[in-house]
């Protein structure tokens, strides 16, 4: 579980969408050894999801259908009992079961940021990119989806890639951090090294505390903006 | 949140479903049972049985009388290119909605409208395009359609073919060709005037046995493509890029449907004048009937579709007796109280 973390306009978002492919960098980005710009787009559709970080309103769409969508790539225009398997499956796993047939659009931020995360896990994929989703999540739902997030990765395997603004809950989750500054990787590591003074300074252009949290990782306490550092925008 | 268990969620599921399929079931039987009283509505009464007769008859030999000309030639043709015309237009406006992403696309958000009124006030007042006879007109608005949608798509993929470059190009060029028309307007005659306002009121005087089958044969080829992308159209409505990250080829499928939709709205409103409205709001009345699923919309918004227009030109033919209104007017008449009537009884999930 990697997760990129850094300012406004660092790169991350347009990090995650090279990665899959909705933009085209001019670089190339591996997948174990294949270059994902020599695949197809329903190839790259079956190996990896996207969760972006807001959608546009769906009218007349339920929450079933919009998860639907997500098996896009492997069903054909029937629904195939497996499909609707998958789909009422995750729905159940990420606890929205009840919303299945509410419409999309009557529905808050939050729920609709973990219907969109359950779009991508119908895809079934083996790489999750994920772009602040818990942004508009309330405190037990950034929790909840973090903790499934995870246990994701622990159970089967998949990598994610998350782009966070906190930095705490990036520490206290994620394997790997980048930091990322003016469109490049600034920096990169476990959290309890990656996290210091001095890297946020240079990153962020903010002093700040740090302690150690129960489970070991960093913990971010922001002082003040640094006058030093020259804003970025 | 109750929690349900997974045989639950897909009962729920199915049981949608099944309600999608009664409900388009149910618009079938409304159109068939509609096509049929529209057929016996007319200054002639005649008895159900005996236009089957007649009908039936028209097989084996040409009309001879004046009841089965009044049928073969006149109502028959009429109901059935009302129908055809109707579904057309309803998921033309179905489609464009979905791909350009806006509750007000419609065929003329791509200034097919003023397209069309721009050739036929030409071929009108001017007397010049291709074909001749009644033809000349048809062949003018047809003509000046396709250039019209082949500018917007030139003009928006300047910019990439976005939702927003496809409706400013097209706004541009509806204006552009409502300016060129009423210019020719101007310099025109008082009685060939009235003539290219009343083509752009629409009417359905001009159906025909060939009409039908040069519809019919547009629709046959492209609405198969259509409902082939049904799900392609559910997923763009995810945004471009969750599109592409679902595996759609957002560029591909957006410029296939909406140079179909041209295709087809060219294709009917040559024969009809403008009458679009059913391609903005058959789509509306059909989503909040059946959902926003388009593998279910589609054909539903269709059947809406030709619902809606037959019934107004029913009553096109009969409100005021001797006299045919236009029926792009009683459209507008049937369509908006019952949009209206679902749009103030559902709240505000839909658009």
């Amino acid at each position: 579980m990697l997760g990129l973390v850094g300012p406004n306009g660092s790169g991350k978002t347009t990090l995650i969408k090279c990665i899959d492919h909705i933009l085209k960098p001019q670089g190339s980005i591996l997948l174990g050894d294949r270059n994902i710009s020599q695949m197809d787009t329903s190839e790259i559709a079956e190996l990896i999801g996207y969760v972006p970080q807001n959608s546009p309103p769906m009218p007349s769409f339920t929450v079933f259908d919009v998860v639907l969508m997500g098996r896009r790539s492997c069903m054909g225009w029937c629904v195939s009992d497996e499909d609707i398997t998958t789909v009422a499956g995750v729905l159940k796993k990420l606890n929205i079961d009840g919303l299945a047939m509410h419409n999309f659009n009557e529905l808050s931020g939050g729920q609709r940021q973990k219907i969109l995360i359950a779009r991508s896990l119908a895809q079934n994929p083996s790489v999750l990119l994920l772009d602040e989703p818990t942004s508009s999540l309330d405190l037990r739902h950034q929790l909840e989806a973090m903790d499934y997030i995870k246990s994701l990765v622990h159970s089967t395997g998949i990598t994610v890639v998350v782009s966070l603004h906190d930095l705490n809950l990036a520490a206290r989750y994620c394997d790997t951090l980048a930091m990322m500054k003016g469109g490049a990787i600034a920096a990169a590591g476990p959290p309890n090294q990656l996290i210091t003074r001095e890297n946020i300074m240079d990153v962020y252009g903010v002093e700040a505390r740090l302690l150690e949290n129960d489970g070991g990782a960093p913990f971010v306490i922001p002082i003040k903006a640094s006058d030093a550092v020259e804003r970025m925008n | 949140m109750s929690g349900m268990d997974i045989t639950e969620i897909r009962n729920h599921y199915s049981g949608y479903v099944r309600r999608k399929w009664l409900l388009i079931g149910f618009s079938v039987i409304l159109i068939l049972l509609l096509s049929a009283f529209a057929v016996s509505l007319g200054s002639f009464k005649l008895s159900y049985s005996e236009i089957l007769m007649i009908i039936a008859s028209s097989f084996a030999s040409e009309p001879t009388t004046i009841e089965e000309y009044v049928i073969m030639t006149n109502r028959l043709p009429r109901i059935i290119f009302a129908m055809m015309a109707g579904f057309g237009l309803a998921i033309c406006g179905t489609v464009m909605q979905a791909v350009l992403r806006n509750p007000l696309a419609s065929p003329f958000t791509l200034g097919i409208a003023s397209a069309a009124g721009l050739g036929a006030a030409i071929a009108f007042i001017l007397g010049a395009g291709i074909g001749t006879g009644m033809y000349l007109v048809i062949g003018n608005a047809f003509l000046f359609t396709l250039i019209a949608s082949g500018l917007v798509f030139g003009l928006a993929s300047i910019r990439g073919i976005t939702p927003g470059s496809v409706i400013m190009a097209g706004i541009a060029i509806s204006y552009l060709f409502s300016a060129m028309t009423s210019f020719v307007q101007y310099f025109s005659a008082a009685e060939n005037l009235q003539m290219v306002v009343f083509w752009m009121l629409g009417s359905l005087d001009k159906a025909n046995w060939e009409i039908i089958t040069a519809t019919g044969i547009i629709l046959l080829i492209t609405c198969p493509y259509l409902f082939w992308k049904a799900i392609d159209l559910n997923v763009m409505g995810a945004g471009d890029e969750c599109a592409k990250s679902m595996g759609v080829n957002v560029k591909r499928v957006r410029l296939s449907c909406l140079g179909l939709t041209s295709l087809i709205t060219a294709g009917i409103i040559c024969f009809t004048g403008t009458i679009g409205f059913i391609g903005l709001v058959a789509p509306h009345i059909t989503r909040m009937m059946v959902g926003g699923d388009h593998r279910f919309l589609l054909p539903a918004a269709g059947i809406v579709g030709a619902v809606l227009l037959v019934a107004a030109d029913a009553a096109a033919r009969n409100i005021l007796p001797g006299q045919v209104l236009p029926v792009g007017i009683m459209t507008a008449f049937f369509g908006v109280p019952f949009f209206l009537y679902l749009f103030i009884r559902r709240g505000s999930g839909d658009w």
